[in-house]
């Protein structure tokens, strides 16, 4: 029962690092139709800048961790802004060519990360109280796992609130809805790609110092690694819709942690074989819409 | 009518004579090239009779013959795959795991491998094709990723995991084995890549060829016309990955070795790179694409740890070391800048030749 318990508890805590990647994927895709490749680097810089900077404040202390936390946001945000307004919107409305550069990029910012901190994976730690574990039920689960679980819930409750109160968040549903519609009654779609980049880049920032901390390591291929169950995660889920991005993580990574465990770490496979399912039954996800 | 036609063929003869010897040209000279001394300083590492000149630039035309089979699914069926490194990895380690464990000989074994890579082509085309566009780019990916993770794994002791497969040369016929038999080599990958651009171009000039163009500008009125673009997509989705694989076992007698790579992802998108550098929808232009791909991504290496490049500053030195960072932003400027790639951008500066010395007559 205890196994159970872990694997459910740790299950929860990768479901909550893919879910901080897939937001923003779907959220790009619903809003603009562009598979965007660079989502991992946007996690990896996120990872490797927030490593640097809680270095620099002392990385076994809180406030090191709450900064990096801060500027692995940051860091993603930047990044995916600078890359939707001068890379992206050059190419409005050619879907095709838009991944196509998101895929250049990615290639030369792994190799850029590769050639200043190494393809070595470093291995991190941070505060004492994250290494521990807590005792529930007859499990000792890791106490990061609390923390990332947590910062997803907060993620995904603020970005659900921004969509429903805010009038940015507004164009952003209407425009997932229809975009022509939203573009013809004069309201300019642009600032909202931007602003779903960023909030999509900030979100794979933090995910990737959080997940530094659930794996214990940083490397160039950290972000590339999760991209790939994310995309899985965003077709299971429904192309567009956040909802569905969140129970699609959730469901994808407890299969992956109870196959790995039971079933002698099929965990890769049972993902893939339940993506054909999802595929072969309903095309256009679990909460995803009809393509018109 | 007759007269029309004779006057079309009047003035499209000289342009056909030249188009038709060009390539009988170049095949000529690449043929003959193990048995020359050339040296393209910058360019091949030594003189063109040497093996590690002639392992290069085999290589460089086994990924034409697979950036022409990746053109089939995105040039011709508008298919953005991720996944077409799975075929070609099939091709490669399944050569290497039949001559490991059941030591038959070579054609036989090609045979069995082939057969093969079509059956998973089909079943997995069968599956990613019920979606389209973006979504089946990213179905194409995960099927992929399954496979490099199979290759691995290593289950059973197969494939070797992270170490790879090494050729088993026992079965293999001694003139395409060791390195003083590259120029062998060399002369199959030619044969591979002049066999894979015929077929290419009669699967391209095929009904379901044509189809395939059709379903790729308007798939609903294709539909509308009573014919099913289902069927069509996976009849090029299984060309494009038969021939990898037969690719694939090539390469396996090249580098004598199989390795994860080869199933990457990364690996498809190297071919994808290569594609649309070339220009997307030109036979010409993947091969050219590949080969200078290649080339580089070797020559960069060599470049990175050169005097020259090693004697700069940090922030210059840096990225010049990365031959991905080059290739990747010489990806991402070509896209912005050059969307027809090296063919696309060749033909629109003939046509603004012929139309300058067009005008120029006229006056």
């Amino acid at each position: 029962m205890s196994t159970v318990i872990l694997l459910f508890a740790t299950g929860l805590g990768l479901g909550a690092i893919y879910f901080l990647v897939a937001s923003g994927l779907s959220l790009i895709y619903g809003l603009m139709g562009v598979l965007n490749f660079a989502h991992g680097v946007f996690l990896s810089l996120g990872a490797f800048l927030g490593w640097e900077v809680a270095q620099m404040i002392g990385s076994n202390t809180w406030a090191g961790f709450a900064t990096s936390l801060v500027v692995g946001a940051l860091a993603g945000a930047v990044f995916a802004a600078v890359t939707e307004r001068f890379i992206v919107q050059r190419l409005y409305n050619r879907h095709i060519e838009q991944v196509l550069v998101t895929v250049g990029l990615a290639l030369a910012a792994v190799a850029l990360f590769d050639g200043i901190w190494g393809t070595d994976p470093e291995f991190i730690r941070g505060p004492q109280w994250l290494a521990q574990t807590t005792n529930i039920a007859g499990a000792s689960i890791p106490n990061d796992v609390f923390v990332t679980i947590s910062a997803a819930l907060a993620v995904l409750l603020s970005i659900v609130l921004f969509l429903k109160k805010t009038r940015f968040g507004m164009v952003i549903r209407a425009g997932v809805e229809n975009r022509s519609m939203v573009m013809a009654l004069g309201i300019d779609v642009r600032t909202a790609f931007t602003l779903v980049f960023t909030i999509g880049g900030a979100a794979a920032g933090l995910g990737g110092v959080l997940a530094s901390h659930y794996f214990g390591y940083v490397s160039p291929l950290l972000g590339q690694t999760l991209l790939l169950y994310a995309f899985i995660v965003t077709v299971i889920g429904g192309l567009g819709s956040l909802l569905g991005a969140a129970i699609a993580s959730v469901l994808v990574a407890l299969m992956q942690q109870f196959a790995n465990f039971y079933l002698d770490g099929t965990g890769d496979f049972a993902v893939v074989v339940l993506l054909a399912l999802v595929l072969l039954t309903k095309p256009s996800g679990l909460l995803g819409r009809r393509q018109v | 009518m007759t007269q029309v036609q004779s006057q079309e063929q009047v003035t499209t003869r000289s342009a056909s004579k030249v188009g038709l010897l060009a390539p009988i040209v170049l095949i000529v000279v690449l043929a003959l090239l193990p048995l020359l001394n050339v040296s393209v300083p910058g360019l091949l590492p030594g003189p063109t009779y040497t093996p590690g000149t002639l392992q290069l630039l085999a290589l460089a035309m086994l990924m034409a013959s697979l950036a022409l089979s990746y053109h089939l699914l995105l040039g011709v069926a508008g298919l953005l795959s991720f996944g077409h490194a799975l075929y070609f990895g099939a091709g490669v380690y399944g050569l290497g795991v039949v001559l490991e464990q059941w030591e038959i000989p070579l054609a036989p074994a090609m045979l069995v491998v082939f057969v093969g890579c079509v059956l998973l082509a089909t079943a997995l085309g069968a599956v990613s094709l019920r979606v389209t566009g973006i979504p089946f780019a990213m179905v194409t990916l995960a099927f992929a990723q399954a496979g490099s993770v199979l290759a691995r794994r290593d289950p059973g002791a197969l494939t070797g995991g992270e170490e790879g497969l090494s050729l088993n040369t026992g079965p293999v016929p001694d003139f395409l084995v060791s390195v003083s038999n590259t120029r062998n080599l060399y002369w199959l990958a030619l044969v591979t890549v002049i066999v894979t651009y015929l077929v290419v171009r009669w699967v391209q000039s095929s009904r379901a060829g044509h189809v395939a163009e059709a379903t790729r500008e308007n798939e609903l009125r294709v539909r509308v016309l009573g014919m099913s673009p289902y069927r069509v997509k996976l009849v090029i989705f299984v060309a494009a990955g038969s021939i990898a694989g037969a690719v694939g076992m090539v390469y396996l007698l090249l580098q004598s070795s199989a390795v994860p790579t080869v199933v990457s992802a990364d690996f498809t998108i190297s071919l994808l790179l290569m594609v649309v550098l070339g220009g997307v929808g030109s036979r010409w232009g993947a091969v050219a694409g590949a080969v200078i791909y290649t080339l580089l991504n070797q020559r960069l290496s060599t470049l990175a740890s050169s005097d020259f490049v090693q004697g700069l500053p940090e922030i210059v030195q840096l990225p010049l070391s990365e031959p991905l960072f080059i290739l990747g932003t010489l990806f991402v400027l070509v896209v912005l800048f050059l969307p027809g790639g090296i063919a696309g951008t060749t033909a629109a500066l003939r046509t603004r030749y012929l139309n300058g010395r067009k005008t120029s007559e006229g006056e």
